[in-house]
């Protein structure tokens, strides 16, 4: 049994102008133990599918229109909001782009990491506040026991979220959703932050499903990764397959616009821009989203959906055409 | 016009700072376009009753450099290292604390109110949010148009709306959107409207600022190329800050890395990335994710966070996370910029 099974979710939105798309049939699995990386830009629905696994979309506007998401076999989608909040934190945890805000800034630290631990494990105050010491030390935050008195402002972005961090783990969850984890971070922060997240895990072994827009983070964290946009996910595949050979149009731009620092000044390839932009999601046109701005289209493309087919093992493509970089 | 006023706040530097770096670093001998020198830029904080100066942040603290006419020199550092703050008064649109700019001969730092504003034509900024720096209440035509108005480059309300069209069409949108409001256009697209209102008044030096971060990474292809081809046709000359060090060493001939207000390492795009000397720089860049799943790379993990720029650390300001600092010099010594090879400044007790 997967972990997390995710089949032909949809999840829209009601805006003034119509039902947005922003979730549009997303098959997903993840396996327990694995790092999954989710990439892809603005708007291409990869925190709107994580936001659905934890049911944390805003509902109205939004809405789980079709798809079932089994966790560990049982369907989240129908669970009461009770049933959630037993999954949330204990089983599945999330950390945000944004440390700054999903820290309440009225409670110090101790406060916000216990509630937890106390309502899910059923510890006393003491012992739950022992738990979140130890938390902190597993993230390296020095002097643990004094700082847990402190208030989010206290702490610096990267402490921050590093405090998120052992607020997430703090109940030893079997899937850390990361979404942007490092996005706000200064580059050598980000190195420390990921390679706390590589640490933990090889710890406490729980999966982690990753949620960036950065190519370069995927190719370093993740063992499979999947590529989203525009709603759907246009291709998956181990992390290693997808960097050498990667087979939807999309992908194949996306590593090829990033500028390359390992590469030779002399020998720097022009990026390769990705002409156009995402199209807009509400009442979207059927057949491939990505046509428009794709050099292989052809005039069928837009005929008809692409579906993921298999292209190798463990790896899955939605594109009509067999385009090899 | 009026005699050359020195600015206010513009004299001389404080005690201990005015002494002249040995030479500017600069990569040739000829005349350069643009020349920074000692500059310095303090923002005094508030506080207390009377809200009284209580303390200083040392935004800028020496920063030197010089820029060679179709030459990109990108100032890349992490968040409060100062490199916006030095773009920003290259322009004067902060004023500095102290330190000279001098841009084709003539002094920015000491130009009156006229002269500044001749010399703004010749230099230009992009900023990093466009969606904060269009007005949004002006059509596209007017935002692009207003250079030309300002700066008297057209004559008539016909030839300024010709120049508009062709703006528009030299970075990639088309002249029938000048009617157009900025909310109607992407994120890439407006920056492509801040690139044309840059251009507009045909300058010299374009100051990017961040002016890629916000885009994703197709999107910033697009812009990336643009500003390489724009350079080429006009012949541009671009300071290109930003905090992407694979996006810097991408499109800049010349890199300078910043730290908590100081440049300490300044060098060809090529030499940073294949022969870095400062420690610093050496952490930064094994930092950087390449997107690339078969190399293994050593990280050099920086412990702790920057320290803060209000009481930076005495001596060299990097010393508190080195790895290779050494006691009783490192943390009491400030490190001069010094040549270590032709075209190369470290800013480094041990390495230079």
């Amino acid at each position: 049994m997967r972990l997390l099974d995710i089949q032909g979710l949809k999840t829209h939105f009601k805006t003034d102008d119509g039902w947005l798309h922003a979730v549009d049939g997303v098959d997903l699995t993840l396996d327990a133990g694995e790092t999954l990386g989710v990439v892809g830009e603005s708007g291409c629905g990869k925190s709107v599918t994580a936001m659905s696994v934890l049911k944390l979309v805003p509902m109205p506007p939004g809405r789980i229109v079709e798809g079932r998401m089994l966790w560990q076999g049982r369907d989240l989608v129908p669970m009461s909001p009770e049933e959630m909040r037993k999954i949330r934190l204990k089983e599945i945890a999330i950390v945000f782009q944004e440390p700054m805000t999903s820290l309440n800034p009225v409670y110090t630290i101790g406060d916000q990491l216990s509630e937890g631990i106390r309502l899910h494990e059923g510890l006393s105050k003491k012992d739950s506040l022992d738990r979140a010491v130890q938390m902190l030390r597993k993230v390296n935050i020095p002097t643990a026991e004094r700082r847990i008195n402190d208030y989010p402002h206290h702490f610096s972005g990267g402490m921050r979220q590093r405090v998120m961090i052992a607020l997430a783990l703090s109940c030893r969850p079997k899937l850390l959703i990361a979404d942007e984890p490092t996005t706000a971070l200064d580059v050598t922060i980000q190195a420390q932050i990921l390679d706390l997240l590589a640490e933990l895990k090889a710890e406490l072994g729980m999966a982690v499903m990753l949620i960036t827009h950065a190519m370069g983070v995927v190719a370093e964290v993740a063992q499979r990764v999947v590529v989203m946009y525009a709603g759907k996910v246009v291709e998956q595949a181990p992390v290693r397959e997808l960097f050498a050979h990667p087979r939807h149009p999309y992908t194949q731009g996306l590593i090829r616009s990033i500028p390359r620092i390992d590469l030779a000044a002399t020998a720097k390839p022009r990026l390769e821009a990705i002409p156009g932009t995402v199209p807009k999601l509400v009442a979207p046109k059927p057949g491939c989203r990505f046509a428009g701005r794709c050099k292989h289209a052809k005039p069928s493309c837009s005929d008809a959906d692409p579906t993921l087919r298999d292209v190798g093992p463990g790896h899955q493509v939605a594109c009509f055409l067999d385009v090899v970089a | 016009m009026s005699p050359a006023r020195p600015p206010e706040g513009a004299r001389s530097l404080p005690e201990g700072q005015g002494r002249r770096p040995e030479g500017v670093p600069s990569n040739s001998a000829a005349a350069p376009l643009l020349e920074v020198k000692n500059l310095v830029k303090h923002f005094p904080i508030k506080g207390g009753l009377l809200s009284r100066t209580v303390d200083k942040v040392h935004a800028v603290d020496g920063v030197s450099f010089s820029l060679q006419e179709g030459e990109t020199l990108g100032l890349v550092g992490e968040s409060g290292c100062g490199k916006s703050t030095t773009g920003r008064c290259i322009l004067r649109l902060i004023e500095p604390t102290a330190g000279e700019v001098t841009f084709g001969g003539r002094s920015v730092t000491r130009a009156s109110k006229e002269e500044l504003r001749a010399l703004a034509r010749q230099m230009q900024i992009i900023f990093q949010d466009p969606f904060a720096s269009l007005n949004p209440r002006m059509t596209v035509g007017a935002i692009v148009g207003e250079g030309l108005v300002i700066h008297g480059l057209a004559n008539s309300a016909a030839e300024i709306e010709a120049r508009v069209a062709k703006l528009l069409e030299t970075v990639g949108l088309s002249a029938d959107q000048m009617r157009r409001y900025p909310h109607e256009f992407s994120g890439g697209q407006r920056q492509r409207i801040g690139i044309a209102r840059a251009l507009a008044v045909d300058p010299t030096l374009v100051v990017c600022d961040e002016a890629v971060s916000a885009l994703d990474v197709s999107i910033q292809a697009q812009v990336i190329n643009l500003l390489q081809d724009l350079q080429q046709q006009f012949g541009l000359t671009y300071v290109f800050i930003a905090h992407d060090l694979s996006v810097v060493e991408h499109i800049s001939t010349r890199v300078a890395v910043m730290y908590l207000g100081r440049i300490v390492e300044l060098a060809s795009a090529h030499d940073i990335y294949a022969n870095p000397r400062h420690p610093y720089t050496e952490a930064l860049l094994s930092a950087v994710p390449i997107p690339d799943p078969t190399l293994n790379r050593q990280r050099i993990r920086l412990q702790g966070d920057v320290p803060s720029p209000i009481k930076p650390p005495p001596g060299c300001h990097f010393h508190t996370r080195c790895p290779i600092a050494q006691k009783g010099l490192c943390d009491v010594q400030k490190p001069e910029l010094k040549a270590i090879s032709e075209g190369h400044w470290v800013s480094c007790h041990l390495r230079a």
